[in-house]
């Protein structure tokens, strides 16, 4: 049985629609990412689930609970690390995490986790004090101190430098080992990519692909692309022919293919039936990021044109 | 309930790592008041207060100090960061309801104000020989009146003020106000008396705690609409809180 099952979720805010159609289901210990751009309604979709927000239409149940109905039971056993939520600036660390476990009724124990995220050494400077990153380790390390079974983690690296977003990064695969089921919302491709078991893109409140990363570049028609210099001249129609190239283009002596699936050997036997050899032969693969431009003709960083949920 | 005495401490430790309030709201109106009487003519019964010294004629005023810059600055303002930095929000997503941190901060408030009070009663009376509230349960209910009218004002700029700053603006208003017309700025023989009229009736009510300290007793309308205005406010500030 999956542990958060959410289906035909609406919700607007007064004239805008903020999630039109979302449904997905995340099964247990499962790394599930919701990507879109800015507006797309990912927030809204999690705030939803964690039951920060009543939805106006679906259904939506955790672990077997309504958000709502449920809400003193779910708040138990579901940790969430919000974007906008910060600790008064006089609050220590510690202060911080002892208090969290305080809320819970089997916590996690506070200095173990303070040391495990890193921030032993901060224990006792308070929250004004913090850096970003530092922060940023708090907010998660506060939404795991109550040994949830589920996590919702929201934009989680944003803001933070790359050294910062990777130590983030490792520490979430920490998690994963720790069997907690994680809802993850980014904007990030390349956080998506690492991290996700299965990834929902969604846009402009509807999700438009479900898949794991890798099936999302496999759907892709042409995901990857061939450079190199022929040893020879050859016609265009010789690659073109074949079903795996979508594109040729030339550029000086080097030539481009993309293509999908098997396009390297479909590629290299038709060359090789020719008498060319392909020199300098590189293989590129496409990343999330081409993945996200062909189902939203965005870039993920880029504000859609919707006004921005608040 | 462990949950809510943890909260409580926590609460207890940041207030008190802020000595700057702390300090001004206990201790400073009683220091005013030392102040005052260490010169010796203010110690001397003086005319225009009808025979009384003019410490102990301006020690009910200064009871105002505490109760209003708590109330209208300190309650409002802290909570109203708390919402504007999304504190009463990431607690909302835990078991805890942003609510017991309302609660927390309003006792913590009382608690303080209560103390600064009482300091200024006990250095006025033990000290500079002030005479004892001459109408004890009138001005034990006329204190009481008055704090619960400006904390529950304090609660109502705290439920709809959109930013810390405009809480904090509003929250100052009402103290210079509360200050001016319970005669901490210029002492009460200087103001006209519709002036003091209306200070009769604005919290924290320094015309009845005058009058129940040193004066003749209490009157009944400003208790009365002391106590309407803690009800409203405080009515007003539950239906319309805004958590986040």
């Amino acid at each position: 049985m999956p542990v958060i099952e959410v289906s035909h979720l609406t919700k607007r805010y007064r004239q805008h629609v903020a999630v039109a159609d979302v449904s997905f289901s995340v099964e247990e210990g499962e790394i599930f990412g919701i990507l879109g751009p800015n507006g797309a309604g990912k927030t809204t979709t999690v705030e939803c689930v964690g039951g920060l927000r009543e939805a106006d239409g679906g259904d939506i149940s955790v672990l077997g609970l309504h958000p709502r109905r449920d809400r003193d039971r779910l708040r138990q056993v579901l940790g969430m690390q919000l974007q906008a939520g910060e600790l008064p600036d006089r609050l220590r660390v510690g202060e911080a995490v002892e208090l969290f476990a305080s809320f819970y009724p089997n916590p996690r124990d506070p200095g173990e986790l303070i040391e495990r995220w890193g921030l032993g050494p901060k224990r006792d400077t308070a929250y004004r004090e913090l850096s970003g990153g530092q922060r940023q380790r708090l907010s998660i390390l506060l939404a795991l101190v109550g040994n949830p079974r589920v996590a919702i983690l929201d934009e989680l690296t944003t803001g933070l430098d790359p050294q910062a977003r990777r130590d983030t990064w490792s520490a979430i695969e920490q998690i994963r080992e720790t069997g907690v089921t994680v809802l993850l919302v980014t904007h990030f491709m390349e956080e998506a990519e690492r991290l996700c078991d299965r990834i929902a893109v969604i846009d402009s409140g509807r999700v438009v692909a479900l898949d794991t990363p890798a099936g999302l570049l496999a759907g892709l028609a042409d995901g990857q692309r061939l450079r190199f210099r022929p040893s020879a001249p050859f016609p265009d129609a010789l690659l073109t022919d074949l079903p795996q190239v979508s594109a040729l283009v030339r550029r000086g002596d080097l030539v481009e293919v993309r293509g999908g699936k098997d396009l390297l050997t479909a590629v290299t036997a038709a060359l090789a039936g020719h008498g060319v050899i392909p020199e300098q032969l590189r293989l590129e693969q496409a990343t999330l990021d081409d993945v996200f431009v062909a189902l939203t003709g965005r870039r993920a960083g880029s504000p859609a044109d919707a006004v921005q949920a608040k | 309930m462990r949950a809510l005495s943890t909260v409580a401490r926590s609460e207890m430790r940041l207030f008190l790592r802020d000595p700057v309030t702390v300090g001004v709201a206990v201790v400073v109106p009683s220091l005013v008041l030392l102040g005052l009487a260490a010169v010796p003519a203010l110690r001397n019964p003086i005319e225009p207060t009808g025979g009384l010294s003019f410490v102990a004629f301006f020690a009910p005023s200064l009871l105002a100090i505490s109760i209003a810059m708590l109330g209208f600055q300190v309650l409002p303002t802290g909570l109203a960061t708390y919402r504007e930095r999304g504190v009463l929000r990431r607690l909302s997503a835990t078991p805890v309801r942003p609510a017991s941190v309302l609660l927390v901060q309003l006792i913590i408030n009382l608690i303080t104000a209560t103390i600064g009070a009482v300091l200024v009663v006990a250095v006025a009376v033990g000290v500079l020989g002030v005479p004892a509230p001459r109408h004890p349960l009138g001005f034990a209910a006329a204190l009481l009146l008055g704090t619960a009218a400006v904390f529950s004002v304090g609660l109502l700029i705290a439920a709809r003020a959109p930013r810390a700053r405009t809480a904090s603006g509003i929250g100052t208003l009402l103290f210079v106000l509360a200050m001016f017309l319970g005669g901490v700025y210029l002492p009460k023989f200087l103001l006209p008396d519709w002036l003091l009229r209306i200070g009769d009736f604005v919290p924290p009510g320094a015309g009845v705690l005058w009058e129940t300290w040193v004066g003749t007793g209490p009157e009944l309308a400003p208790l009365l609409v002391l106590a309407g205005t803690a009800l409203a406010a405080t009515a007003g500030a539950a239906r319309f809180f805004r958590w986040e």
